[in-house]
């Protein structure tokens, strides 16, 4: 049996992988060998602060029931899609969420909805989640970068919030404006994305009933690096459709500017729908890997939508995907 | 500084023994089940880093005999420069292996249509001929050719950092790194390079240096 043993050396104590290496660059720049020698050595030394088996669970979630929309696959398992994650509020590398979310208040939390609505309000997380059943949907999820995971997310069809919002009819578009508070968010202090992110729908893809707001995974509240204490899932999209930690949702009547198409508007599109014949311009979207397969797995092949396009592919219907993507 | 012919081969010794610590890092990882939730790209990328990493160091050691007059370090060069050679290879069966499964059609495209794989594949392309030339016997057959050959070594380390660069998807800091190194490496060279006349350069002993190991 193997025994992980906690680390002696506190996570926070141990030098961030791109400052040691600026400054083993450095020294051997400066043509002090040995020491650099040193520095190597004690980097080859630091076994990851955060083994795997390590992440913390959260609040288990009372009552919620089983979604006929879940596929049967494999689900990735929970220490996985909790520390391998794209949350670049909390640092760029995808292990860094998991280090460093525990700064993230998500208690208590409101959320504002504004725009094209009869009525600007705010809620509470806790309203929110009485604002419908609670549901575990069971859904693959496709990431840009060309990997994926199953996730047993809990949450409650979208649409539940937007008809509980009211929009008027001018609503076109819904925003998905995510927190970006420096004190609780370390990677916000960095120019890395124009702050704070955000996200978007058209209204008939919002209302669509696979679109969800998910406040759990594996039957607990969402750990803070997966969104906490709420995202959206967004199943047939790439995954970075799903703005994490929503405090502002905001009806308009034009297509909003997501914070990926602010940084690269030639490499990520509003719409964002997972299309392996629509290559990200510098690699191919035809295959992916699923996330804990292991080593020796070959990765599979993605699927239009994700592999729900007999859901989905009518709300796109005329439109040139090579273009809206 | 000068150490002995004795000190010399135990300092080789240390540097082998030391060059081969990250890929034990990576069976130690790898029998612990913690090459993290994406073990492929955590071996990808790690052979990928290291093989920079020995590029970089090799290209450190005419700079430091520049700014310091030290000559005893171009001995070790040969060995950094074969380990650059030995990770790339560990970094390149990645891609192909765990990667892509042999699945050749798509690895020739993604080699074609993609530049970050192309950058990447030419340095790897380029930096074959250098080490199989890097014995002894091909130097001396080779004579002053091997020298003009192995200025390929220049072209390869920005075509390496750049298929670092174009690999990023937003955050270019860390590539940005190796950058500024191998722009600081290249930069002291040329510096020297327009002194010409520097005493640096006439004194430089590299030629018979590479003559005798």
């Amino acid at each position: 049996m193997l025994i992980h043993k906690k680390p002696d050396v506190l996570p926070s104590e141990i030098t961030p992988p791109e400052v040691f290496e600026n400054r083993r660059q450095f020294l051997k720049a400066a043509g002090f060998g040995l020491a650099a020698t040193a520095a190597v050595t004690s980097g080859l030394l630091s076994i990851p602060a955060q083994a795997a088996s390590d992440v913390k669970h959260g609040q288990k979630i009372g009552r919620f029931t089983k979604s006929a929309y879940s596929t049967n696959e494999k689900l990735t398992p929970f220490n996985d899609v909790a520390s391998y994650n794209n949350f670049y509020e909390f640092g760029t590398s995808k292990g860094d969420p998991v280090q460093n979310a525990d700064t993230l208040k998500p208690r208590p939390w409101t959320v504002s909805i504004e725009g094209a609505v009869k009525k600007p309000k705010t809620i509470s997380i806790e309203d929110i989640f009485k604002l419908a059943p609670l549901e575990e949907r069971i859904y693959r999820m496709r990431c840009v970068e060309g990997w994926s995971m199953v996730i047993p997310w809990v949450g409650f069809p979208l649409s539940k919030l937007i008809n509980w919002a009211e929009p008027t009819g001018d609503a076109k578009y819904m925003e998905f404006i995510s927190l970006a508070d420096p004190m609780q968010m370390p990677g916000v202090r960095v120019p890395i994305l124009d702050w704070p992110y955000v996200e978007g729908l058209r209204m008939d893809e919002a209302m669509h009933p696979l679109a969800i707001m998910a406040v759990g995974l594996y039957g607990e509240v969402l750990p803070n690096q997966n969104g906490a204490p709420m995202r959206l899932v967004v199943p047939w999209k790439y995954g970075f459709k799903g703005a994490k930690s929503i405090v502002k949702i905001r009806f308009t009547d034009k297509m909003p500017q997501t914070a990926w198409m602010k940084a690269a508007a030639d490499e990520y599109g509003f719409y964002a729908n997972v299309n392996p014949d629509v290559p990200h311009p510098r690699w191919s979207q035809k295959t992916e890997r699923r996330i804990g397969s292991g080593l020796f797995s070959p990765r599979i092949k993605t699927q239009p939508f994700n592999g729900y396009a007999e859901q989905v592919a009518q709300l796109y219907t005329g439109m040139d995907l090579r273009r809206n993507f | 500084m000068q150490p002995s012919k004795k000190q010399i081969a135990w300092i080789k010794a240390g540097l082998f023994i030391l060059a081969l610590m990250p890929l034990a890092r990576l069976f130690w990882l790898g029998f612990h089940d913690d090459l993290s939730a994406n073990p492929v790209e955590f071996v990808e990328r790690s052979t990928g880093t290291w093989a920079l990493v020995c590029l970089l160091v090799t290209l450190s050691m005419t700079p430091i005999r520049l700014l310091t007059g030290m000559t005893w370090q171009i001995q070790l060069r040969r060995m950094t420069g074969l380990f650059m050679y030995f990770y790339a290879c560990l970094h390149f069966s990645t891609y192909i292996w765990l990667d892509h499964w042999f699945f050749w059609s798509e690895i020739t495209a993604d080699i074609v249509k993609h530049p970050y794989v192309l950058v990447g594949f030419s340095a790897f392309v380029l930096a074959t001929p250098l080490a199989i030339t890097s014995n002894r016997a091909m130097m001396l057959k080779l004579g002053a050719n091997w020298k003009k050959l192995h200025m390929l070594v220049y072209p390869i380390a920005i075509l390496a950092v750049l298929h670092f660069w174009w690999l990023v998807k937003k955050d270019i800091r860390e590539p940005l790194i190796y950058a500024l190194v191998l722009a600081l490496l290249l930069g002291t060279r040329l510096y020297y390079k327009k002194l010409g006349s520097s005493r640096a350069l006439r004194a430089a002993p590299e030629a018979q240096l590479n003559q005798q190991h």
